[in-house]
């Protein structure tokens, strides 16, 4: 960011951002290298593998899963994931008769200790305006089947509790570790726009 | 305020863009943006609610064609100010014409302190013994209200009737906690069940529902 540097490649919208960023660092609000150590946290070290590893233990432990359906911010701290944007969390159980699907339609409220930052679509006005009027058909633009003999549960976060999906543990993983098992759930089967499939 | 950001229920909004195996983030300036915020949280002048609503109150055309960053950005630059953290004509030029007050220099969050301060989190939940004022399974109607300040009960719910699923407990009430710094009051939040038809129509899905978490200020009982 060094005066008389070429910014003429940068959008304008790169050049507010390095504008105001030099402006709080020279002012003594931010430290650059606390900048750096946020990004690098959520780049790095939080995202979707945390809540599959809770997932998994779930799928393995049935004393883990009915504390985690019952007190889910202790049953999940207990897996060392708490903190901002996972304050107060909740998980609701995919069955055979019950699909759970999580949106934020007034912002972007995500359980970032288990599943990091969201992704763009979750954040965009299509998904926000339309998990609430049409879940099902939102679904079925991720290739998501639910039967009209099972309940869609629709859930907007629009308070301080963040809402994490138990999926289904699919059919023909008997067998398997917890660790493979967390390696087949997804980010999107834990919003609730899709369903865990075997390998 | 009834704003472009309350979108549950609007049409025409087209396809969801799901990426596959996409990035955390698409352009590093966003990557900064959102550090600034959280760093320049911990000057302590501004809670979650006023940032919300620093967020969402923009004009309708000017929120939806910009990008989720570029909301922030926005919002941001509008906190600073606000709080008199930076001045316009600081935010005009970049220039600094001073350093913060010591008091508030010493707020600066430190790379070392990071993971602490993540991992703490922030506290939405009240001590205050506040008695709940509905029940699992009683029937509840949202205020018919339309404030011009933030809420956290979206348009689609107003009106409509409800039942309480759970009670969470005591927090916060965020539509005040958004109007200024240190307006903390407590009131109960519940997930209210509202069955799909009740909110959409008689051509909605019988056993669909949409679960809202909401507080006593926005509630009334139902007979």
């Amino acid at each position: 960011m060094s005066e008389g540097h070429d910014h003429s490649h940068l959008s304008d919208t790169e050049l507010r951002v390095r504008s105001l960023e030099s402006l709080l660092v020279d002012k003594g609000m931010v430290n650059p290298d606390a900048l750096d150590a946020l990004i690098q946290t959520y780049e790095h070290k939080v995202g979707p593998q945390n809540g599959a590893r809770v997932v998994a233990r779930a799928w393995v432990e049935p004393e883990f899963k009915a504390w985690l359906l019952d007190d889910a911010t202790a049953a999940i701290a207990d897996m060392g994931y708490h903190g901002r944007q996972g304050e107060h969390m909740y998980v609701v159980e995919n069955t055979g008769e019950v699909h759970n699907l999580v949106v934020c339609t007034l912002c972007s409220c995500y359980p970032w200790p288990v599943l990091g930052l969201p992704p763009t679509w979750y954040k965009s006005a299509p998904y926000r305006s339309r998990a609430v009027i049409d879940p099902r058909g939102v679904l079925a633009e991720f290739g998501t089947e639910v039967g009209a003999d099972v309940a869609v549960r629709v859930w907007d976060s629009t308070a301080e509790l963040r809402y994490l999906v138990l999926p289904e543990r699919p059919e023909g993983t008997e067998g398997m570790s917890q660790e493979d098992l967390g390696a087949l759930v997804g980010r999107n089967a834990m919003i609730g726009v899709e369903k865990v499939s075997a390998p | 305020m009834n704003g472009a950001h309350d979108l549950g229920g609007m049409h025409g909004l087209g396809p969801i863009d799901a990426e596959i195996d996409e990035p955390v983030f698409h352009h590093e300036w966003e990557s900064r943006v959102l550090a600034l915020t959280l760093a320049a949280g911990a000057m302590g002048k501004w809670n979650i609610d006023i940032s919300r609503h620093a967020r969402e109150n923009q004009p309708p055309g000017t929120y939806l064609a910009s990008s989720y960053y570029q909301i922030w950005l926005v919002g941001l630059e509008k906190l600073l100010v606000q709080a008199d953290l930076i001045s316009e004509d600081e935010l005009s030029s970049g220039k600094s014409a001073g350093p913060l007050s010591e008091d508030l220099a010493k707020r600066a969050l430190r790379a070392g302190a990071v993971p602490e301060v993540l991992a703490r989190g922030d506290n939405f939940t009240m001590d205050d013994e506040i008695p709940a004022q509905f029940a699992v399974g009683d029937r509840v109607r949202v205020l018919n209200n339309h404030p011009t300040h933030h809420t956290r009960a979206p348009r689609y719910t107003r009106g409509h009737v409800g039942v309480i699923e759970r009670c969470h407990g005591v927090f916060v009430f965020a539509d005040e906690n958004a109007k200024r710094q240190n307006n903390r009051i407590p009131q109960n939040i519940y997930s209210v069940c509202f069955t799909a038809q009740e909110l959409w129509g008689p051509d909605a899905a019988p056993k669909d529902c949409v679960y809202v978490d909401l507080w006593d200020g926005h509630l009334e009982a139902v007979e």
